[in-house]
């Protein structure tokens, strides 16, 4: 796995994200308050709505625009509600982001 | 054969070694007790109580004549001991010899005395025993009594607040700069010294005595100040030093005490010492849990057991009624040593935390001591708290994970909390009300007046209940706030304030939310509860805010936003409208519109533009409108006098006053104002949640109207003569909506709650709390009244906008 820093952890917020973008669209970080990080697309499975100005809260986030619930480590809609984001692996290593590269810059392998 | 023990002094450490030998070997011993005092064990811890007069002397004997006797004890009290003779093992008294097999030395300590002129005058007394305490009480018989005391320790305060209690003048000269220095530090010693002299017990702190005064007896104290105390009596409480002039002159090891071994056992090995008149390792002891430990090793050693003594840290607490003080272990500031400290001014509540290397080593505590025992016992045990560190002050009931039981946050609470904010009733009377056959809301109702007003506290009241009568008490279905907890709304607020529960952590925690952090539901109305609450305390907390109001525009479906400047009372002026167009032209905004608030929106604005285009309205002078927010949005106005020739008063001006008081404040939902300027409305002042309608007589002031999802018309809440008054009508108004209403109720749905004649006794009818909800309004204002466009001219805010990273240039290798 070949991995991408893409910046400080304290770049972001406790229960909070922010996104970066790649070729494919913009990816939201979220970072909860236990300091873990997750990569999911920024786009709510529902409307579109940009999940990375949700409320983060434990390991899931609600999207801003029609509170649909997404969990951050599997992408998948909470509740009674059905849907799905695609997720990448991210980790912190030395207070640094680190993102998976393939899947999100050009010529990657997929 | 029974062996002889002899003991010198009947104190409260040979009492207890007394019980010791005679449970361990009741038919070892022949016991002889001497006492200087012609009585025997009493509880000398007491004698507090009994110079107060709330204990006689009888109730504090902790050995009477019946004892002794079945113990077949030779009791030798009023006869002083005067010689040891240890080569021939006899204790010599004024009277005759008595042998022994081993001694005892129990002869505790002598009171320190000033040596200053005067200290030999009639009405000088120590306070050691049951005959000093019997002399103050019997020179507190005259009337108009005065006395001083001379030293603000344990011993002085507690005979200070005795003296007092029975009815005579004091005061307190102490040498230190605040009482009780060696159990207290200067914030502690303060508060005691205030709660001293509510008692009417007068402190003076850095007095050295110079003299005491007076011919035959005394008549008055003489400070190095200059000072003059007049006294019918002083009382000498300096100090105390073990009394240990019989083991010297019998040839016995003493440095500052008697010298005893772990086994407490002089440098004579049939002698023992045991007390406040022995030194172990170096150390005095002064109070009595050391000396039961003592009395213990004490009656090993002498039925030939091994046993060891080992001096374990000790805790302090002021035997005066009502002051509630507890210090324990060192509280030094040193190098390496950090500081917990919870202070409640309010409450006279201070409690300091010391920790070294992961551990506590000290806690001082006044006003509320109720974990003192709990944090005493971590210092014993030497227990590393750095897992629960962050919530180690607030004490046993907070740490070990959240409460399972939601009535515990309310069972907990003291009796003094105060439940029903608007009635002033506390849980205590309550509690008594159910004790006095109470059995429901009604009854409270009736009883207490508890919840009998605006009603936000019943949830509490109900829980009251539930906690004092348990299954008697048949709870209503109540809906919580979420699922992150059981309590309403209205039960998280009350105990807020209640609680004086100022940072999320501590309402998640105290109150025993069931999730770590809470979920979008609650988290934004708990920031909104603890900002309104505590303005000055509170940090606000950006991730607990949707995301509106965490970035000050509104998102729009296509997650782009819309940027609305305030119009100040809907006017403007060609330089706004030229910043607008131009800001419109530069970042290519698709959509400008005018808004039902008589001001201008932006729509379509990317998120990482937000910022510069801020900076650019800023630049012309325009502010954030807040039309994102749960605050003030707008004061619409028509042009009143200035040029309609309707106008009956300035209705733009008025506007744009109340827009200037009240912007910038966050409220349970939104707030809209309007003025109009006549009764034909034209800014349609009747669907506002405030709405003011000029006549020529005045202001007519409605409150509460809609047009929204429901449509409604205000109500009256004043009609007044100046626009002074209406401001202050509007503003008092507000600040009671933010203080009271439910997190996403807009101002009718809350009157449709409280009532408006509850709203009205408070802000009409009643000045004096019309003039604390302005005052309490312009405080928060004083925190929260900042335009969020110019906090974010700032390039790191700026950098918080754009994206994190950019990927779309990168290329795999």
């Amino acid at each position: 796995m070949s991995w991408l820093d893409i910046g400080a952890l304290d770049n972001i917020p406790r229960r909070g994200a922010r996104v970066v973008k790649t070729v494919h669209g913009c990816v939201a970080v979220f970072r909860t308050h236990d300091d873990r990080v997750f990569a999911l697309d920024d786009r709510c499975p529902h409307k579109g709505g940009p999940l990375s100005e949700g409320i983060v809260h434990g390991h899931d986030v609600t999207c801003p625009l029609h509170g649909m619930v997404i969990g951050l480590a599997d992408g998948l809609a909470t509740g009674a509600d059905k849907g799905a984001v695609a997720t990448y692996a991210a980790r912190v290593e030395g207070g640094r982001i680190l993102l998976d590269a393939a899947r999100l810059i050009r010529g990657a392998a997929a | 054969m029974r062996r002889k023990l002899v003991i010198i002094g009947a104190g409260m450490a040979s009492g207890r070694v007394l019980e010791h030998v005679l449970a361990q070997d009741p038919d070892g011993w022949d016991i002889t007790l001497f006492n200087g005092e012609p009585r025997g064990n009493y509880n000398r811890i007491m004698l507090s109580p009994v110079l107060s007069g709330e204990k006689t002397y009888e109730e504090i004997v902790t050995h009477d004549d019946t004892f002794y006797a079945q113990h077949r004890i030779t009791c030798r009290f009023g006869e002083s001991v005067v010689k040891i003779d240890p080569v021939n093992k006899v204790v010599h008294s004024s009277r005759d010899g008595t042998p022994y097999d081993k001694l005892l030395i129990a002869t505790g300590s002598a009171p320190f005395i000033v040596p200053v002129q005067g200290k030999d005058l009639s009405g000088v007394i120590t306070y050691r025993d049951m005959d000093d305490t019997q002399a103050m009480i019997d020179a507190s018989a005259k009337p108009g009594a005065r006395a001083v005391v001379i030293g603000g320790g344990l011993l002085g305060l507690e005979a200070a607040a005795g003296l007092k209690a029975r009815g005579i003048e004091v005061a307190v000269i102490h040498l230190m700069g605040h009482l009780m220095e060696r159990q207290l530090d200067p914030a502690a010693g303060y508060l005691l010294q205030k709660d001293l002299e509510a008692r009417g017990i007068h402190v003076h702190c850095k007095g050295a005595t110079k003299a005491i005064l007076g011919k035959d007896r005394v008549e008055a104290v003489l400070l190095e100040d200059g000072t003059v105390y007049d006294a019918d009596q002083v009382c000498m409480a300096v100090g105390i030093r073990p009394e240990t002039r019989i083991a010297t002159d019998a040839g016995l090891e003493v440095a500052r005490g008697i010298v005893v071994n772990d086994q407490m056992v002089t440098s004579d090995p049939d002698i023992l010492a045991v007390g406040e008149c022995v030194e172990h390792d170096g150390q005095l002891f002064g109070l009595v849990a050391p000396l039961y430990d003592q009395a213990k090793v004490v009656a090993a050693t002498l039925s030939g057991q091994h046993a060891a003594f080992q001096p374990v840290q000790t805790a302090t607490k002021l035997k005066v009624t009502g002051v509630d003080l507890f210090s324990a272990g060192d509280f030094a500031d040193a190098p390496g040593r950090e500081d917990i400290v919870f202070r409640d001014p309010a409450r006279g509540v201070y409690k300091r935390l010391v920790i070294e290397h992961d551990r506590l080593i000290g806690a001082v505590m006044y006003g509320d001591t109720a974990d003192g025992s709990w944090f005493f016992g971590l210092i014993k045990d030497g227990t590393n708290i750095s897992s629960m560190r962050d919530t180690l002050i607030f004490g046993p009931a907070y740490q070990g994970g959240g409460q399972t039981d939601p009535l515990a946050a309310v069972a907990a609470l003291p009796p003094e909390a105060e439940i029903c904010g608007c009635n002033g009733i506390c849980k205590g009377s309550i509690t008594a009300a159910i004790e006095g056959g109470a059995t429901s809301l009604a009854d409270i109702r009736a009883q207490t007046k508890a919840s009998a007003s605006c009603g936000t506290c019943t949830g509490l009241v109900e829980q009251v209940l539930a906690s004092t009568l348990g299954e008697a008490f048949q709870k209503p279905e109540v809906q919580p706030m979420c699922g992150c907890t059981d309590l309403t709304h209205e039960d998280a607020r009350r105990l807020i304030k209640a609680r004086e529960l100022k940072s999320m952590p501590a309402v998640m925690q105290e109150l025993g939310w069931k999730t770590s952090c809470g979920c979008p539901s609650c988290r934004p109305a708990l920031n909104f509860y603890l900002l309104a609450d505590w303005p000055l305390d509170y940090t606000d907390d950006a991730q607990s805010r949707f995301v509106n109001e965490r970035n000050h525009a509104n998102i729009q479906k296509d997650g782009t936003y819309s940027v609305v400047p305030r119009m100040w009372g809907g006017m403007t002026n060609p330089r706004e409208l030229r910043a607008i167009a131009d800001a419109a032209d530069k970042y290519a905004i698709p959509a400008v519109k005018v808004t039902g608030g008589q001001r201008i929106d932006l729509l379509g604005v990317k998120k990482e533009d937000l910022p510069h285009v801020w900076a650019d309205l800023n630049d012309a002078g325009l502010v954030s409108g807040h039309a994102y927010s749960k605050g003030l949005r707008t004061v619409k106005t028509c042009v009143g006098t200035d040029f309609c020739r309707f106008g009956t008063q300035d209705s733009t001006g008025l506007g744009i006053r109340l827009e200037k008081r009240l912007w910038g404040s966050w409220t349970p939902h939104k707030v809209k104002l309007a003025v109009s300027g006549c009764p034909r409305n034209c800014a349609e002042a009747t669907c506002k949640d405030v709405g003011i309608i000029c006549v020529d007589s005045g202001y007519e002031i409605g409150v509460g109207g809609a047009a929204g999802m429901d449509l409604k018309e205000v109500e009256r809440l004043a009609k007044v003569a100046t626009e002074g008054e209406a401001i202050d009508l509007t503003v008092a108004f507000v600040q009671l909506y933010r203080e009271h209403a439910r997190y996403l109720d807009r101002p009718y749905r809350w009157l449709a709650k409280v009532g408006l004649d509850w709203v009205k006794a408070r802000v009409v009818e009643d000045p004096e709390n019309r003039a604390a909800l302005i005052a309490r309004f312009d405080l928060s204002q004083g925190v929260y009244q900042r335009d969020p466009w110019a906090d974010r001219a700032t390039r790191q805010a700026q950098a918080d906008f754009a994206p994190l990273a950019d990927l779309t240039k990168e290329v795999a290798e």
